[in-house]
């Protein structure tokens, strides 16, 4: 009697850890990237298809817009990243608690405490890679140079990938906005990537660090490389 | 428990036997539809943040 009742809570648990690691997971992460998908639409439906690029300077389209940021669990950007998978999107929204991390409608959080996208400083950013949507499953996959796309109502933020840190789960130095110097003013503009480490562990923390690179307005569409990647509105 | 499962349910082997998978269907979809994802918003095992969460 005991050990029926014993191994049908080992069974259980083993039940869980499934359907949260793959069914759950995977169950998620669809309905993450169909939510990411309808807020990108709402951005640009606006925008005629054939519209002229708006003419570029010589700067490119000068500073980037840097949005206010939004209430806990409200969503402002979509992260396409071309190496987890070209059909890659999730929603950003503000705060990483629960309801934003496990949430079948976002699954990407932004740390309230840290600069908006094309911001100066630091854009931090956190999701699983393992369970609820496994929003950054492949994090450890990135190459230098890699494109990180921030797509906001305001347009597309471009970021190159540039070095991975493995961190213990208290340094929150790794998302000031000069990474790892909080005294220090920042002049770069920086995205951050936070997720657990090793896979299935949460032991340790991967950052993963992209630079700046280039912004274009949502009149302007988006960079060919994520053009390819994005839904057809 | 297992055993008492099997004794209470009614006619032969093979109609105890389709009963069992009707009830083991039955507890699987309810851990899925009901407990699991109860369990998962209070058990914590997939921190992703650093510093306070």
């Amino acid at each position: 009697m005991l050990g029926e009742l014993l191994i049908t809570g080992g069974v259980l648990v083993l039940l869980f850890l499934a359907w949260q690691l793959w069914w759950n997971d995977a169950v998620m992460a669809a309905a993450q990237s169909r939510a990411a998908e309808s807020i990108a639409q709402g951005w640009t439906e606006g925008v005629p298809p054939d519209l002229e690029p708006a003419p570029a300077t010589e700067e490119g389209y000068g500073d980037p817009i840097v949005a206010e940021a939004p209430g806990n669990a409200g969503a402002f950007a979509v992260l396409y990243v071309p190496r987890f998978g070209a059909d890659y999107h999730r929603t950003i929204a503000q705060g990483t608690g629960t309801d934003v991390l496990n949430s079948a409608a976002l699954g990407i959080g932004h740390y309230p405490s840290t600069q908006m996208p094309g911001e100066v400083g630091n854009f931090a950013i956190a999701s699983h890679r393992s369970a609820n949507g496994g929003g950054m499953h492949a994090i450890n996959e990135l190459q230098l140079n890699d494109a990180i796309y921030v797509q906001t109502a305001d347009g597309y933020y471009t970021y190159r990938f540039r070095d991975f840190e493995y961190v213990p789960p208290s340094t929150i130095e790794a998302i000031a906005p000069v990474p790892h110097d909080p005294e220090a003013t920042a002049v770069d503009r920086l995205i951050t990537l936070t997720t657990c480490n090793p896979l299935l562990s949460t032991a340790e923390r991967i950052i993963a660090y992209g630079v700046f690179e280039t912004w274009q307005p949502t009149s302007a569409g988006p960079p060919a490389e994520l053009a390819a990647m994005m839904p057809a509105a | 428990m297992y055993a008492v499962i099997w004794r209470l349910l009614p006619g032969p082997a093979w109609v105890r036997v389709l009963l069992v998978l009707i009830l083991v269907a039955a507890v699987l979809h309810s851990l899925a539809t009901w407990i699991f994802p109860w369990v998962n918003t209070i058990v914590d095992n997939q921190e992703v943040t650093v510093g306070a969460p």
